[in-house]
């Protein structure tokens, strides 16, 4: 898998210090999950906060807190420790997390047009939702009030010129003016996270104009 | 809201340069309000000490962990705002946290104080009820030890690192800070941080390439 696309620093750097929510923590667990270069940039952020855990000064801590610490230690040593989360399938591991399994166990909903979408999370006034869009068809005119980021599972879109396949993520915000369109051939799967709940809006004439454009 | 302004990419090819101003550096960091002066041989011995935890059980390395780390954990808390009874239990889970996972730390990709940062800030998270989904995880491959140079190498480069956040003009400094405090939204952080952030990228990465040679 080729990656061209990649996590922002401004990304990378909301994530080390916590600031994502759900939603987009899942796009950025994600990608991360296929691409070791974005996991090392974040390791490089996450330094910084290492460094500034160093320097940010001293609290003291209550006189009884190591025998505390240790007493909370002795009694989750007789508990087993959760086992390490590997990739179980084609799926970046945390999407398999959410679905339950593979592609085949997502409960799709019609969103119109052949679209198809199955909603995974939404806190914090984000929502995470899994896209299906066909061959060749526009992903629908939507509303995003703020962050959008999508990330390519299978096939590949095209925008502003770009292509965006496997492992691939577009970021957008509520500024950019964009119409992904899934490549002819194979139909096209992302995760996409909005900041704002996700409407459809007006897609017919959008669809209408990208089959005019075929 | 354009938070950061120096204007270097860091992680632009360009960017992973030589790192001279690390050299010309006083040998100690000036000691400026509310910070302390990052420890430059301690950062070794604290690897050393969480190794006895993982292989030893051993509570004394454990210990001098707790006195170094705790003090600035809850500093660290309560720059966020947590309150002063949730931050003492929430550095204890930390410190607990840190014992019951010394078998994942990975001398070449994380210092012991980034990996006890990291664990403080889940930890954060989850008091503040939020969910914070995690990558696929990377454990050990069949060697069971580290490249002690690779380690050694990180531990250098996070050095200067801590040097380079030091001499930053001091509002860039604090917006980092605040950042990592968790006291911003996503849509307050600038593309451009200043920081020079390329060697210790790089070091990280060949790190996970190692690992992925052996996984393989």
């Amino acid at each position: 898998m080729t990656i061209t696309h990649h996590l922002t620093d401004q990304i990378l750097l909301a994530h080390a210090g916590g600031a994502l929510s759900e939603a987009f923590g899942l796009v950025v667990a994600a990608h991360l999950s296929m691409c070791d270069d974005c996991r090392a940039r974040l390791g490089a952020f996450e330094a910084v906060g290492g460094a500034i855990l160093e320097t940010c000064g001293t609290v003291p801590v209550d006189d009884g807190g190591l025998a505390a610490t240790f007493a909370r230690i002795d009694a989750a040593d007789r508990r087993t420790a959760p086992a390490p989360r590997r990739a179980r399938g084609p799926l970046p591991g945390p999407i398999a997390d959410y679905i339950g399994g593979g592609l085949d166990d997502v409960r799709w909903k019609p969103a119109g047009m052949g679209v198809r979408q199955a909603v995974l999370c939404t806190a914090e006034g984000a929502t995470a939702r899994l896209l299906h869009i066909p061959a060749g068809v526009a992903v629908p005119d939507h509303g995003h009030r703020g962050l959008e980021m999508t990330l390519v599972l299978r096939g590949a879109f095209r925008d502003e010129g770009m292509r965006f396949g496997p492992g691939d993520v577009e970021i957008a915000d509520a500024a950019t003016e964009h119409t992904p369109v899934a490549e002819h051939g194979a139909d096209c799967i992302c995760l996409a996270a909005t900041d704002a709940p996700l409407r459809f809006n007006a897609f017919l004439p959008r669809i209408a104009q990208s089959f005019l454009r075929i | 809201m354009m938070m950061f302004l120096a204007s270097n990419s860091a992680f632009s090819d360009a960017c992973i340069r030589p790192v001279a101003y690390v050299f010309s550096a006083p040998a100690k960091i000036r000691v400026q309000e509310g910070l302390g002066v990052v420890e430059d041989a301690a950062s070794d011995d604290w690897t050393r000490a969480l190794l006895r935890v993982r292989d030893g059980r051993d509570r004394e390395a454990f210990a001098r962990l707790f006195r170094h780390f705790a003090p600035r954990i809850k500093a660290f808390l309560r720059r966020g705002g947590m309150g002063d009874a949730q931050a003492e239990d929430c550095v204890q889970d930390v410190m607990a946290t840190l014992w019951h996972k010394a078998h994942l730390y990975d001398p070449t990709r994380a210092t012991v104080a980034t990996w006890v940062f990291t664990i403080a800030r889940n930890r954060r998270i989850d008091m503040l009820r939020r969910v914070r989904p995690e990558p696929e995880d990377l454990p050990w491959g069949p060697e069971p030890e580290p490249d002690q140079a690779d380690a050694l190498a990180l531990r250098q480069e996070a050095e200067r690192l801590g040097v380079a956040i030091a001499q930053l003009p001091d509002a860039q400094r604090s917006l980092i800070e605040r950042a990592f405090f968790g006291d911003v939204s996503h849509s307050e952080i600038a593309a451009e941080t200043g920081l020079p952030l390329g060697t210790i990228k790089s070091r990280i990465r060949l790190a996970l390439e190692r690992l992925r040679q052996r996984l393989s």
